[in-house]
Parts: C-alpha cells; structure tokens; sequence
C-alpha cells in the first residue's frame, strides 16, 4: 500500500506541557482512519501538527517522500493538498454558499471563476446543498454548515481529507446527514482521517481505527479488533466508558 | 441685534464660509481616507504571525517596534502641536517649504493612521480566529487571508469606529488654522475680524460644522446597513441528484 502521509516520532509540546509523544502512524492512498479517543488525549493537535496549524516540537511528517517540516518546504502548496473540516464549520462570513466553495479555487488553483463554480456545484450537489448557493453562512443550520464546509474543502481536489470532530457541535438531529454524506465519500475511495466519537461511524466506515491516549497512539488496528478484542486495558476501559454513556 | 447680524454675515460672506466647509471637508475625506489605508496596512503588518526564528523573525520585530512607537507618538501629542512640528520642523530641517493644504491632508492622515491602525487592529482580532484557520487550511498564506476573508469581516466591524474618525476629523481639522490652512474655522475667524462680529459669526461656523458632521453620520449609517446584505437569500433552481449521480460525481481517478 502506498502511503500519502507518514507520521514519524512526531512531538509536540505547548510550554512545559507535552500534548503529543512519539507518534508513529501512516495513512495510506484510498483508507479510512478514525482516531478516537477521550477528549484532552491529542487528536485535534494531531491533526493541527498534520496540516501545520500547529508547527511540530519534533519528528518529521512525510508527504508523498518528502518531509514537509523542512524549511524548505512550500507550505501553502502543501495544505491545498489537505482539506480540513473543523469541528466549528468555520465558514467564511463573508463569503456566500457558492463563493465558500470557488474563493480558494480562484486565488489559489488558479481556475477561471466558470470553472471554479462548476466545480464547487458538483460538489454542493453531492453534499445536498446545491440549492443553497446564495446563501450566507450565517442563514443556514449547523448540519449545513457543516456539508457546505465538506464541499469547500473537496472543491480544492485534495489528497487527503482531514475531519476534526465533524458532528460534536451539531444537534443531534444533523448528525446524520452529515455522516450520511461522509459515508458516501467513504464509498467513493476518498482518502479520509477523521476524529470522531461517533463510534458507529468508526465502527462500520474505517479500515483502521487509531485510538490516542494521553497524547500517544495506545492501540492501533482494523475496528474489529478495536471495537471487539482490544489488546489494551485503557482501549477496553476507554469503549466501556463511551459506549454506555 | 444679533439676528440681523447673522443675516448679514451669512449673504455677505457666505462664498468665504463654503470655501472654508469645502477646504475642511477636503481635508478630512482625503486624511480620513489615507489614514485609514495606513491604518490597513499597519494592522495586516501587526497582526503577523511571528515568525519562529532567523533573519524574518528579526525584521518583523524592528518593524514593529517602529511601528508600535509611530503609534504611541502620534496618539500621545495634540495635532496641534504636530501640525506646527511637521509645518516648521520640515521647513527647518530640509528646506523644504510645505504647500499648507498639502502640510494639511499630511497631518491629518498620519494622525488617523496612528490611531486607525490600532482601530483596524482590533478589528482584526476579533474575528474569529476559526476564519483565519479555515483560510490557512485551504492554502491561503497571511496576505490572501487577510484580503479575501479576515479584512473584509474586520472592515466591516470597524466602519462605526472609522465613521467616528471621520467626524472627529471634520471637527478638529479646525486646528489647522495654526498653519494658515483656510479651512472653516480660518475663514471664520477672518469674517468675525473684519466685522468685530465674533458671536455672529462663530455661531454660522458652528451650524454648518453640525450639518457636514451630521450628514456623514446618516451616510454612514445607510452604507453599513446596505453593506449587511439582505436578510434572506432565494433558492437555488433544485436539481435532483440520485445517490448513484452523486457517487459517479465523488468517483475519484
Ligand atoms: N494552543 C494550545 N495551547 C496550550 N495547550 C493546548 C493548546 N491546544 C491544545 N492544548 C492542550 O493539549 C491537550 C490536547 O488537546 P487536544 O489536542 O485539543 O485534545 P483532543 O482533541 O483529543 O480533545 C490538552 O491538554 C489541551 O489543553
Ligand atoms: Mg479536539
């Protein structure tokens, strides 16, 4: 299998407080990787340290064979080529449905703004919110939001998708669609690292499941082994505890 | 009587009054304006992400250590003083003799620069910082951040504060007199002199202070309104999408 992203002895301390130790993990070209973990263990720093919102303490990060945490290195051409969902939709304010999805096919891929739309529409189509492209963040649900931010980062045609907790600021009620859509992407070959404590979701769409405790990876397998025979004490007590919540 | 005075001074005079209010509107629509782009520009600069070492590191700290003191110099001394320091001062140190309304517009718009630039950095900081992420995620660096996502929420949260430097503008464009700019209150004080009208005259200058203040107040409140959009948004022509088109649409090569 060949790796899109390598993760090697990466570190990361904020002060005095190390948030992430030793962290060795791989994602390779067409899987789909869940973190899980409780709240606090690192997942968010991991991905941050991965798309370099956060700049590592130590280790190396390897894309496509090259360490991308060389100075040398273009970051921004990098993070084009990962698409980020955040837990907070962070959709531009200012910008409505449609042009959340092309201002960074414009400025960045450099595409024609007819080009840029068309993209951007076939993509709002499969999240289901194509009808909503006049619109400005501010007017639509949390569920909305949040396709609308899955569409916006496909639109940039990226390697990998990373997703931050997608549904844990959504009511109840939109979590589904929102994994509904996340699910298909799952189906069509996507790439895609998600966090997230949607255990079903882990359970039936990763190929490998990473779970993060006390900022190093305890236990990393298939969701069978994960969800059914884990080999660590803190795996299995970490499942007791969210899983009859 | 005072009345017949007004009257008087008002048909007399008044060619001297609107040449006065249009030098004070001049000059405080050009400073307001180049202060604010100073103000820009100064915020983009300190609102930069430091940084972690080498030679960059170094420039931006210098950087902001004179801007940070172009800031606290300007906003620690009276215009007044600065107008007679900058009109003379150039004079002495270079030889160079200002035009006075140019000396003007220059005072005026590095004044509003010192303080728009902290307005506009504060504007800037109070945007959600998940806006600046989202832009740097998809590839953005701090320019394209700052012009196509962070500025234009700042710009807007910051119009009722840069509305505000502009009518202070208007108001203290006055102390200009100081280097024989003919603004408003220079024309004024000529027409209360030649008449030893002083009362008369002054209480013309203060209306017409009041209506151009005023006026640019409501202007500014329409545009902000208008700049908010509409409240609703109108629906896309649907069209219907089967879970298999959307597959076929995420297959990737
Ligand atoms: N910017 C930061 N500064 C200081 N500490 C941080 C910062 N971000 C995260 N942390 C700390 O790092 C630890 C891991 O946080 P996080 O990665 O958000 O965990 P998770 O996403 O698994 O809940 C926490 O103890 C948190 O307080
Ligand atoms: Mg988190």
């Amino acid at each position: 299998m060949e790796p899109i992203i390598e993760v090697k002895h990466l570190s990361k301390s904020f002060g005095a407080n190390e948030v992430l130790k030793d962290i060795n993990f791989s994602v390779n070209k067409g899987e789909v990787v869940c973190i899980i973990g409780a709240s606090g263990s690192g997942k968010s720093t991991l991905l941050r340290c991965i798309n370099l919102l956060e700049r590592p303490s130590g280790g190396q990060i390897i894309y496509k064979g090259e360490n991308i945490l060389d100075d040398k290195h273009d970051v921004y051409k990098y993070r084009q080529k990962l698409g980020m969902v955040f837990q907070q939709f962070n959709l531009f304010n200012n910008h409505n449905v449609l042009s959340n999805c092309t201002v960074g096919q414009i400025k960045l891929l450099k595409r024609s703004r007819e080009e840029a739309e068309e993209v951007a529409l076939r993509y709002l189509r499969v999240v289901g919110m194509e009808q909503y492209i006049h619109a400005k963040p501010r007017q639509l649900s949390g569920g909305q939001k949040q396709r609308v931010a899955i569409a916006r980062a496909l639109s940039m045609d990226p390697d990998v998708m990373l997703f931050d907790e997608p549904t844990s600021a959504l009511d109840p009620e939109m979590v589904g669609e929102v994994l509904k859509v996340m699910k298909l992407l799952a189906e069509s070959g996507l790439t895609m690292l998600v966090v997230t404590h949607e255990m079903g979701f882990a359970k039936e769409v990763a190929d490998r499941v990473v779970f993060m405790d006390q900022g190093v990876i305890a236990e990393e397998g298939p969701p069978e082994q994960i969800f059914n025979n884990p080999r660590q004490e803190r795996t299995r007590e970490f499942l007791k505890r969210v899983l009859n919540a | 009587m005072s009345l017949e005075w007004i009257v008087r001074i008002v048909s007399e005079y008044w060619p001297m009054f609107l040449r006065g209010a249009g030098v004070t509107l001049l000059i405080s629509i050009i400073g307001t304006l180049f202060g604010s782009l100073i103000g820009l520009v100064i915020g983009v600069i300190r609102t930069m992400p430091m940084p972690a070492r080498g030679i960059k590191r170094i420039l931006l700290k210098t950087v902001n250590g004179i801007l940070a003191a172009y800031i606290e110099f300007f906003r620690g001394t009276p215009m007044i003083v600065q107008a007679m320091v900058i009109f003379y001062g150039t004079a002495l140190a270079f030889g160079i003799h200002m035009e006075r309304l140019t000396a003007a517009i220059f005072i005026v718009s590095i004044n509003t620069g010192a303080y728009m630039a902290e307005i506009v950095r504060g504007g800037i900081i109070s945007v959600d910082k998940g806006q600046y992420e989202a832009a740097q995620a998809i590839g953005m660096n701090h320019f394209q951040t700052m012009m196509n996502v962070v500025l234009p929420q700042a710009i807007r949260n910051i119009l009722p504060a840069t509305g505000n430097e502009f009518v202070i503008n208007i108001k203290d464009t006055s102390v200009l007199n100081v280097i024989s700019v003919t603004e408003l209150y220079f024309q004024t004080k000529s027409v209360a002199g030649n008449n030893f009208r002083y009362f008369e005259a002054f209480f013309v200058a203060c209306i017409i202070y009041f209506i151009m203040t005023f006026t640019v107040t409501r202007i500014l409140r329409y545009l902000e309104r208008k700049l908010d959009g509409p409240e609703t948004y109108t629906l896309n022509q649907m069209q219907v999408a089967t879970p298999e088109d959307m597959l076929r649409l995420t297959q990737r090569n």
